[in-house]
């Protein structure tokens, strides 16, 4: 656990040289407790310190080094929200979902936007294409393009169906996944999917993608 | 005396006619003049019990001007705080956003509008005219209920309410924001109305005031073996980027603030990421919760789209910085030169790597080149003002801008843009922008 520096820490105006605590913060309270301070030598060595102690303060707390703020953050408030899904399948819940299962939800819940089939119109297309990536007139699906089936995981779980994201189950969302992949021919008819199954489907965009950070060249002048 | 009644303040400054300009790219949709006019006016009257609304015909008959007195000067005007958040002159219910010209989208959730760049003076923009995209809709949010979580490689997972957020020290910094998909048009032959907005409109700039992303990711920890920051908004899509860990430390602002007020609604009310200089949809809006990570996280939104396919058959991911731009918004397409004679040249100029060094302006399509003035304060990562004086000898001529950031980049012409990529890969077209200015003075899209 993070150790806190309390907020409120109280420092005497009188306080002498060997009672000055080094205390970072609040520095405001510190300032207050120095205009009290009558100018003698002793209250002068005192200025000094408290100067410096100012001083070194506002340092620390440039280096970013803690102002207190916030609270620890519960497991059970991150495992709320924790719902991204690297390649690697981190992230991924448990449950499973298959193909059969998924064609009925996609039926009900996607298929307006996306076509029965999964052909688009109005919105994104997600079947076929392939082969036409790097054409004029590309199909860029995510049978054709996407290079992670996790990420489509990820996406349907986070903002799918778009009148109601998140309102799917972990079952619902692998099924749906199998349906789609299916329809892509990436996965056999009786395919059923989970944690262990979904980030090893290889997707036959995948070797085309680059990074371009960090950026190596930029576009030469005209 | 005069001075100290607010009702003599009023209509104080006359909505000064165009001159040398007649600007009507008013679209269907849009709020007629006049109709705002009586509408803005019957409010004005409704609240004043001696005012008396003028007739359409009377504002614009002659009657207002010189040696008459104008009708608006022979009675008070409106009270005070009316409304108390001001809104602009109804005479300028043109200058609104947009979406782009015959491309209607097929939702207005997630889509976007365009800022009226043409219409626009100096280098702010005005909080309701910042451009939007949104990929669900714009959620309303309740500050009181809004989270940020940080969590992932940090040695202290932690969590804040918007009131810690405002406690930490602050920033306010002026930047351009702009879409990685603005002048995405002009991969392909130009449509001759397309206008300054429909072509470059996914381009703003704001003052953003918010707390240094780093002074608070020190307050987790950041462990070393972090590389990468998933950010995630609170909105319907909880849109997600993977943003390098170098940039988080850098200069990104965890911003509340816009231009001097509260975030929009439409800018991540009541907090969002801002990148300064990278592409706008990796400065998550709404944002709610910061992920530290080894790796990419691979989202939707940095594989399916926002990834450019090149000549060499691959797919770039992670092309964040807007490279250097630059558009004169006046004359453009839409506006129209009413005579010859002088006419200032004026546009603006970015770049997302650093300032803004050099502009130069050409009145016959490239074929010479102009050195323009920049407009102070020359700022990283911010829009630039510039002009130049020129004299419109009444023929044909094609005007452009061109741009050198202080990195030394040059704005590439559109030709040299396309030996280097082409319509596949959509995003980051900075290419020089031409207009046309006919001899009858009409000003159209060269491309």
């Amino acid at each position: 656990m993070r150790v806190r520096v309390p907020h409120t820490r109280v420092i005497p105006a009188k306080a002498g040289i060997q009672a000055w605590p080094r205390v970072r913060r609040p520095w405001i309270p510190a300032c207050a407790g120095m205009t009290s301070v009558r100018m003698s030598w002793l209250t002068g060595i005192v200025f000094c310190a408290s100067l410096a102690a100012l001083l070194g303060d506002v340092a620390a707390c440039r280096a970013g080094e803690s102002y207190g703020i916030g609270r620890a953050a519960t497991p059970g408030e991150i495992a709320g929200w924790n719902i991204d899904v690297s390649p690697d399948g981190a992230g991924l819940p448990p449950g499973h979902g298959g193909v059969d299962a998924g064609r009925a939800i996609f039926e009900e819940k996607c298929s307006a936007c996306h076509g029965a089939h999964g052909e688009g119109k109005p919105m994104d297309r997600l079947v076929g294409g392939f082969g036409t990536v790097f054409d004029v007139k590309s199909e860029r699906t995510v049978g054709s393009f996407w290079p992670y089936a996790t990420t489509l995981f990820d996406f349907v779980r986070r903002a799918m169906p778009f009148d109601a994201p998140q309102s799917l189950t972990p079952d619902q969302v692998y099924a749906v996944c199998a349906y789609v992949l299916y329809l892509n021919k990436l996965v056999p008819p009786d395919a059923v999917l989970d944690a262990q199954r979904l980030p090893k489907i290889e997707m036959p965009n995948r070797a085309h993608f680059v990074s371009a950070y960090p950026p190596q060249v930029r576009s030469p002048a005209p | 005396m005069p001075d100290e009644d607010p009702w003599e303040l009023q209509f104080e400054e006359s909505p000064a006619p165009p001159r040398g300009i007649a600007s009507d790219i008013a679209r269907p949709g849009d709020i007629t003049r006049r109709g705002l006019i009586g509408a803005g006016l019957g409010v004005a009257a409704s609240a004043v019990p001696t005012g008396r609304a003028f007739s359409a015909a009377e504002t614009e008959s002659d009657s207002n001007l010189p040696p008459a007195v104008p009708q608006w000067q022979k009675q008070p005007g409106g009270p005070v705080m009316t409304p108390p958040y001001g809104l602009p002159s109804p005479h300028e219910a043109k200058v609104i956003r947009r979406p782009r010209a015959g491309a209607p989208p097929p939702t207005n959730l997630a889509s976007f509008s365009l800022t009226p760049l043409q219409d626009l003076r100096g280098i702010v923009t005005p909080n309701g005219l910042h451009y939007e995209r949104h990929h669900a809709g714009v959620p309303d949010i309740d500050p009181e209920q809004h989270r940020l979580i940080v969590h992932g490689l940090v040695d202290r997972p932690m969590i804040f309410t918007m009131d810690d957020l405002t406690r930490f020290p602050s920033v306010s910094r002026l930047h351009f924001l702009e879409c990685s998909g603005n002048s995405s048009p002009n991969w392909s032959a130009p449509k001759p109305e397309h206008t300054a907005q429909d072509l470059h409109g996914l381009l703003s700039c704001a003052e953003w005031t918010g707390v240094p992303l780093a002074t608070v990711l020190a307050e987790a920890g950041v462990r070393p073996e972090a590389k990468w920051m998933l950010a995630e908004g609170a909105d319907a899509a909880a849109m997600t980027r993977s943003i390098p860990i170098e940039k988080a430390l850098d200069d990104a602002i965890l911003a509340y603030g816009q231009n001097g007020e509260r975030l929009r609604p439409e800018q991540g009310y009541p907090l969002r990421l801002f990148l300064p200089g990278y592409e706008g949809n990796a400065s998550v809006k709404w944002l709610r919760r910061l992920k530290l990570g080894a790796a990419p996280f691979e989202t939707r939104e940095e594989t399916s789209k926002y990834t450019m396919v090149m000549p060499d058959h691959t797919v770039r991911q992670f092309n964040f910085v807007m490279e250097a731009k630059s558009v004169i918004t006046f004359p453009s397409s839409g506006q129209r030169l009413s005579e010859p004679g002088f006419c200032e040249i004026s546009g603006l100029a970015w770049s997302g790597v650093g300032k803004v060094q050099r502009v130069e302006v050409s009145t016959d399509g490239g074929a010479s080149w102009r050195d323009a003035a920049l407009q102070e304060p020359v700022l990283t990562k911010c829009l630039t003002r510039f002009r130049l004086p020129w004299r419109w000898d009444g023929a044909g001529a094609v005007l452009a801008s061109r741009v050198t950031d202080d990195s030394g980049y040059v704005q590439p012409s559109r030709e040299a843009l396309l030996k280097l990529r082409d319509v596949r890969s959509y995003y980051h077209n900075n290419a020089i922008q031409s207009w046309r200015v006919a001899s009858s003075g009409a000003v159209t899209n060269a491309g």
